[in-house]
């Protein structure tokens, strides 16, 4: 018989420790799955942030770092410089990237440093139960605003992948989901893409990818991939904002 | 005969249902016993309506689905 899809080699057995149905453990496959297919797997060096994905060296099979909070870019910056013949790809959440991080992210951008990021934007802190986050939508109820965002209060959610592409020194910007089969194929593409970007020594890339958080949301699985669709699609619209010759 | 092959490492699934959801024939419930973690796990019903689309397996997030074809 022959397979039509199996684990990729770039995870380990360790199971995941994301909750049931949570999608960082999607975003991993297609990391992974991609790190094979364009052949640097051997070679590759990521970085996970703190958040849910903190324990993310436990996943991936090639080596890893977990920086401190926000500093993935710049422990990927350092790896990419002193190893240039290293991929090197950051895996960061919201809360990390958006917020403690957002300084490095900007400047490893406009240094255009030739690493990939992978951030994950599920409009909350996952990890440290479910606070607001920059990313939080206006009305969006969370455990540090239990009334919702107020726009009033703490103004609009920031939108990264809009910011990055504006920098010169980022050359592949994208926002995708994967709340259904077909934009998780979308999302391998683009992922597929920034990581070219990186082996093609062009410069900076940023694939922003919409994300679930069923347990702090409070919403099953399924359901969460629904409130994605309604909620999180109309205010991050998905689409390319930059790509290379 | 069926034409297609699943295996699931039902020792890692945590039931989410999202393979559930998506598997446009409709085949794949929980079952009925827990695995050790105490986890309903993903099990096939009708393995002759598969057609190894591969959709269940993309939208595991736990990879414990193989998909085999003919
Ligand atoms: C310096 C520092 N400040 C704060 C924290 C607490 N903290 C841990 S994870 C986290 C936010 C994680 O959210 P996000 O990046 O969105 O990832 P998620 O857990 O949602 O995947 C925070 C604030 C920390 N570990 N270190
Ligand atoms: S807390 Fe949220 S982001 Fe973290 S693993 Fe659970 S569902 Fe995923």
């Amino acid at each position: 018989m022959a397979v039509v899809y199996k684990k990729s080699i770039a995870l380990t057995d360790t199971p995941l420790s994301f909750c049931p149905g949570c999608t960082h453990g999607i975003i991993h496959k297609l990391v992974a799955e991609n790190l094979v297919e364009l052949g640097v797997y051997d070679r590759a060096v990521g970085v996970a942030p703190v958040g849910c994905a903190a324990l993310s060296d436990h996943f991936f099979s090639c080596d890893m770092y977990v920086a401190a909070h926000g500093r993935a870019p710049a422990v990927a910056t350092g790896q990419k410089r002193v190893h240039p013949d290293n991929f090197v790809f950051t895996y960061q959440g919201d809360g990390d990237l958006a917020s403690i991080g957002t300084a490095e992210v900007v400047h490893a951008a406009h240094r255009g440093e030739k690493i990939s990021t992978v951030f994950v934007n599920n409009a909350i802190y996952g990890m440290t139960g479910g606070q607001m986050a920059p990313t939080t939508l206006v009305g969006q109820k969370a455990s540090t605003a239990p009334y919702g965002r107020s726009e009033e209060h703490c103004g609009k959610p920031i939108r990264i992948a809009e910011m990055i592409a504006t920098i010169e020194g980022a050359k592949f910007v994208e926002r995708v989901s994967v709340d259904t089969p077909a934009n998780v194929r979308k999302a391998k593409k683009a992922i597929r893409r920034a990581f070219e970007c990186q082996i093609q020594g062009k410069g900076y890339a940023l694939v922003e990818v919409l994300s679930t958080c069923p347990t702090n949301w409070g919403f099953t699985p399924a359901g969460a991939m629904k409130w994605l669709q309604e909620n999180m699609i109309p205010y991050y619209p998905l689409g390319n904002f930059k790509d290379f010759e | 005969m069926a034409k297609a092959k699943l295996t699931f490492d039902t020792e890692k699934c945590k039931g989410c249902e999202l393979c559930v959801t998506f598997c446009p024939k409709k085949i794949l419930v929980l079952d009925s016993e827990t695995n050790s973690k105490g986890y309903y796990p993903v099990k096939v019903t009708n393995i002759d309506e598969c057609i190894a689309c591969g959709t269940c397996a993309i939208m595991c997030p736990d990879s414990i689905i193989t998909v085999e074809k003919e």
